[in-house]
C-alpha cells in the first residue's frame, strides 16, 4: 500500500477514467460521467492536499510543497475546463463521452509533470499530456478549423517533443544520470555538451508553454479547437509545464544558472514584447487570448529567470492568478451565444453594456485584471513578478515588462471601449447558464478579493518556494 | 576482428545503396522494399555492437509494422510517378549545396579532434554486472521493478492513442439495417404474408 500512496491521486483518477470509459459504452447519459469525472477531480484535490511529502519511486516522482500546490492549480484548471464543456457540447457539436475522459487522462500526465525529478518521468509525462491534447483540439472532426488546429498542434508538437528528446539525450550523456538530483551534483560549469541540452530542453519547454520564437502553433490551435479546450489549453498544460521548467532548471541546474538564465531571459523579453504588439491587430476574442496567454508566460518567466526563492514564490502567484483570470475570461467568451449559435468576435460585443450592465461590468474586471490596473488581482501578480526582478538585479527586465504591459493594456482597453461606448449590437442569451455561473462569479470574486486579503496566497505561495531552497 | 570488420563493411555498404535507392527508385513500392532491406542491414549492424535487443525490436517494429503500414499507405495512394521527375531537377542545386555543407563540416570537425577511441569514458553505468547478461535479462530485471511507473504510464500513453484513434475516426451511421438474428429466429408463420405476383409489375410492401 506505502508504494501507492506516493501517487493515489493519479491512480484514483486512472481508475475513475477507466470507469467511465466502460460506463460511457452502455450509458448515453453524458452529464452523469461529466458528473462523475468532477467528483474524481474533487476527490484527487483531496488527496493531493492530504498527501504525505516525500520522494516515491526511487526518487523519480517528488511530492513536495511546489508540486502539490501546482497540482491542485492543475486539478482546478481542468475541473473548470470541464465544467465549461458541460456548459456548451451541445451547440459545439462535440458532444461525446470520451472527452471528460480525455481531460482525466491529460490530467494524470500533467501531475506527474508537476512531480517529475527525473528525465523520463519528465518526457513520459509530458507525452502522455501532449497525446490527448491533439486529440483534444479536433475533437470538432465536422469544423475545418477544428482539424487544422488538431494537425497543426501535432506536427510542431510531435517537433518540439524531438527537440526536448535530443536535449535529454545529451543531459543523460554528459551526467550518465536521468535523476535531477544525481545531476545536480555532476554538474559543472564549461561543460559544452551539458549547455547544448539545456538549451534543447528548454526549447522544447519553451514550445509547450508557447513562448516567443515557439509560439507560431499558439494563436491558430486557440482560434481553431472549440472553446472548453482553448480554455483547457490556456491553464492547465501551461502551469504544468512551467513546473516542470522550474524543477528542471532549479533543482538539476542551479549550478550553472547563469548558462540558462540568459535563455530564459530572452524568451520572457520576447514573448512579452511580441504579445503585446501582436495582439493590438487581433479582431478574434479567442485568438486575443491566445496572444494573451503568450504575454503572461513572458512574465511568468521573468519569476524563473530570477531563480530565488522570492521568484519561484511569485511565479506560483501568478500563475494562481492567472488561471482565475482565464476561468472567468472563457467563460465569459463561452456565454457569448444566442440561440445556440457563439460569437468570437470583439466586435460581437459592441455595446455590450446596454443589454447586460451586470455581465459588463464583471468581464470589466477580468480585463482590468488582465491588464494589470491597479486595485485587481492581475496587478498583483505582476507586482510581485517585478519587485522579485529587481532584487535579483534584473532592472531591464523589469523595465522591459512594465513598458510591454503598458501596451498590452491597449487591446484590453479597446474590448472595454467596445462595450461601453459602441453601438448596440447583440444580445446574448448565454448568461443565464446555470454551469456557467458557477465559474464566471467565484472567479471575479477572487480577484476583487485577493486586493483586499492577499496573505493567504502569498502564504501558499511562500511555502511552495520552500521546496527549494 | 577481420570477419567483425568484415560484416561491419557488408552491411553498411548494403545500408548506404539500399537507402540510395530508396529515394531514386521509380516505383513507391519499391522502395519500401529497399527500406525494409535497409532496417535488416541496421539491425545486424546493432547485433555487430552486442545490441541484440535493439536488433530484434528494428525488425519486429520497423520491418513488422512500419514498413508495412507504409507499404499499405503507398499501395492505397495513387501517385503521379511522372511529376516527381521535374521536382528532383528543382532542388537539385540546393540538395547539392547543403551536402557540400555537411560534407564540409564532417572535415573540419575530423581534423580538429583526435579521438581516444581506446580510452573513452562511458558515464551512465546502470547495471554493475552487465558483461554478465544479455540486454533482454537487463532491460527485463529493471522494467518490472525499477521502472514500473515508467511502463504503467507508456501503457496509459497507448491507451489514449487508442482512445484517441477512436473518437477522431469513428463516425456512427444511422438509417443502417443490421441483422438481429434473434428476431429473425423469433417470426413465426402469421407475420408472413403470402402475395401474388403479375409478371412484369412490381408490388408494394
Amino acid at each position: 500500500m506505502n508504494i501507492f500512496l506516493p501517487i493515489l491521486p493519479e491512480i484514483s483518477i486512472f481508475i475513475s477514467a477507466i470507469f467511465l470509459l466502460l460506463l460511457g459504452l452502455f450509458i448515453k447519459n453524458i452529464k452523469l460521467i461529466i458528473n462523475l469525472a468532477v467528483v474524481t477531480l474533487i476527490l484527487a484535490i483531496v488527496f493531493v492536499i492530504y498527501q504525505p511529502i516525500g520522494t516515491a519511486f526511487n526518487n523519480s516522482l517528488v511530492n513536495d510543497e511546489f508540486s502539490k500546490v501546482i497540482k491542485i492549480l492543475i486539478l482546478l484548471g481542468s475541473l473548470a475546463s470541464i465544467i465549461m464543456y458541460h456548459s456548451s457540447r451541445k451547440d459545439l457539436n462535440i458532444d461525446l463521452y470520451e472527452f471528460p475522459i480525455l481531460i482525466l487522462l491529460a490530467t494524470i500526465g500533467m501531475l506527474v509533470m508537476a512531480s517529475a525529478n527525473d528525465l523520463i518521468a519528465i518526457f513520459i509525462g509530458l507525452e502522455l499530456q501532449s497525446l490527448t491534447l491533439y486529440v483534444l483540439a479536433s475533437l470538432n472532426r465536422n469544423h475545418l478549423a477544428s482539424s487544422e488546429a488538431g494537425l497543426k498542434y501535432f506536427l510542431l508538437g510531435a517537433l518540439s517533443s524531438g527537440l526536448l528528446l535530443f536535449g535529454l539525450s545529451y543531459i543523460y550523456g554528459f551526467t550518465g544520470n536521468t535523476n535531477l538530483n544525481l545531476i545536480s551534483t555532476t554538474v559543472a560549469p564549461g561543460n559544452i555538451g551539458l549547455i547544448i541540452g539545456i538549451v534543447f530542453v528548454t526549447s522544447g519547454l519553451a514550445f509547450k508553454v508557447s513562448a516567443v520564437p515557439f509560439h507560431m502553433w499558439t494563436p491558430d490551435v486557440y482560434e481553431g479547437a472549440p472553446t472548453p479546450v482553448t480554455a483547457f489549453f490556456a491553464m492547465a498544460p501551461k502551469v504544468a509545464a512551467i513546473a516542470v521548467a522550474v524543477r528542471f532548471l532549479i533543482v538539476g541546474f542551479s549550478d550553472v544558472a547563469f548558462e540558462w538564465q540568459q535563455i530564459i531571459i530572452f524568451l520572457s523579453i520576447a514573448s512579452m514584447v511580441f504579445a503585446a504588439f501582436a495582439a493590438i491587430a487581433q479582431t478574434n476574442i479567442k485568438r486575443l487570448m491566445a496572444y494573451s496567454s503568450i504575454g503572461h508566460v513572458g512574465y511568468a518567466l521573468i519569476g524563473l529567470a530570477c531563480g530565488t526563492e522570492q521568484g519561484i514564490s511569485s511565479i506560483v502567484i501568478y500563475l494562481s492568478i492567472y488561471l482565475v483570470m482565464n476561468i472567468g475570461v472563457f467563460s465569459f467568451i463561452l456565454s457569448m451565444k444566442y440561440k445556440g449559435e457563439h460569437y468570437e468576435n470583439i466586435s460581437d460585443l459592441s455595446g455590450l453594456y446596454k443589454n447586460h450592465p451586470y455581465y459588463s461590468v464583471i468581464i470589466t474586471v477580468f480585463m482590468f485584471s488582465l491588464a494589470g490596473i491597479p486595485p485587481l488581482a492581475g496587478f498583483f501578480g505582476k507586482f510581485y513578478i517585478f519587485i522579485a526582478a529587481i532584487e535579483s538585479n534584473l532592472m531591464l527586465l523589469a523595465i522591459i515588462g512594465i513598458l510591454a504591459s503598458v501596451v498590452g493594456a491597449f487591446y484590453y482597453l479597446r474590448i472595454i471601449k467596445v462595450i461601453y461606448f459602441d453601438e448596440e449590437k447583440h444580445s446574448f442569451d448565454g448568461f443565464n447558464h446555470k454551469s456557467l455561473h458557477l465559474l464566471i462569479h467565484p472567479s471575479a470574486f477572487l480577484i476583487i478579493l485577493f486586493c483586499l486579503y492577499p496573505l493567504p496566497l502569498i502564504n501558499i505561495a511562500n511555502y511552495a518556494a520552500n521546496a527549494f531552497y | 576482428m577481420t570477419a567483425t570488420l568484415l560484416t561491419f563493411y557488408l552491411f553498411s555498404s548494403v545500408i548506404l545503396i539500399s537507402s540510395l535507392m530508396v529515394i531514386s527508385s521509380k516505383n513507391p513500392v519499391h522502395s519500401v522494399l529497399y527500406l525494409i532491406l535497409t532496417f535488416f542491414n541496421a539491425a545486424g549492424l546493432f547485433v555487430i555492437l552486442h545490441a541484440e535487443f535493439l536488433a530484434m525490436i528494428l525488425i519486429i517494429v520497423y520491418v513488422g509494422a512500419v514498413a508495412v503500414l507504409f507499404l499499405f499507405v503507398v499501395m492505397m495512394l495513387d501517385f503521379n510517378l511522372s511529376r516527381e521527375k521535374d521536382n528532383l531537377l528543382q532542388y537539385m542545386p540546393f540538395g547539392l549545396f547543403i551536402g557540400i555543407v555537411f560534407i564540409c563540416e564532417l572535415i573540419i570537425v575530423l581534423i580538429n579532434t583526435n579521438l581516444d577511441l581506446a580510452n573513452i569514458q562511458i558515464l551512465a553505468n546502470p547495471f554493475s554486472n552487465f558483461s554478465e547478461m544479455t540486454n533482454t535479462q537487463a532491460l527485463g530485471s529493471v522494467l518490472y521493478t525499477d521502472y514500473i511507473l515508467y511502463f504503467q504510464l507508456s501503457g496509459i500513453i497507448l491507451l489514449v492513442a487508442m482512445i484517441g484513434s477512436i473518437v477522431l475516426t469513428l463516425r456512427e451511421r444511422t438509417g443502417v439495417r443490421r441483422q438481429i438474428i434473434v428476431n429473425q429466429l423469433d417470426r413465426d408463420a402469421s407475420s408472413t404474408e403470402l402475395k401474388e405476383v403479375a409478371s412484369g409489375e412490381g408490388i408494394d410492401i
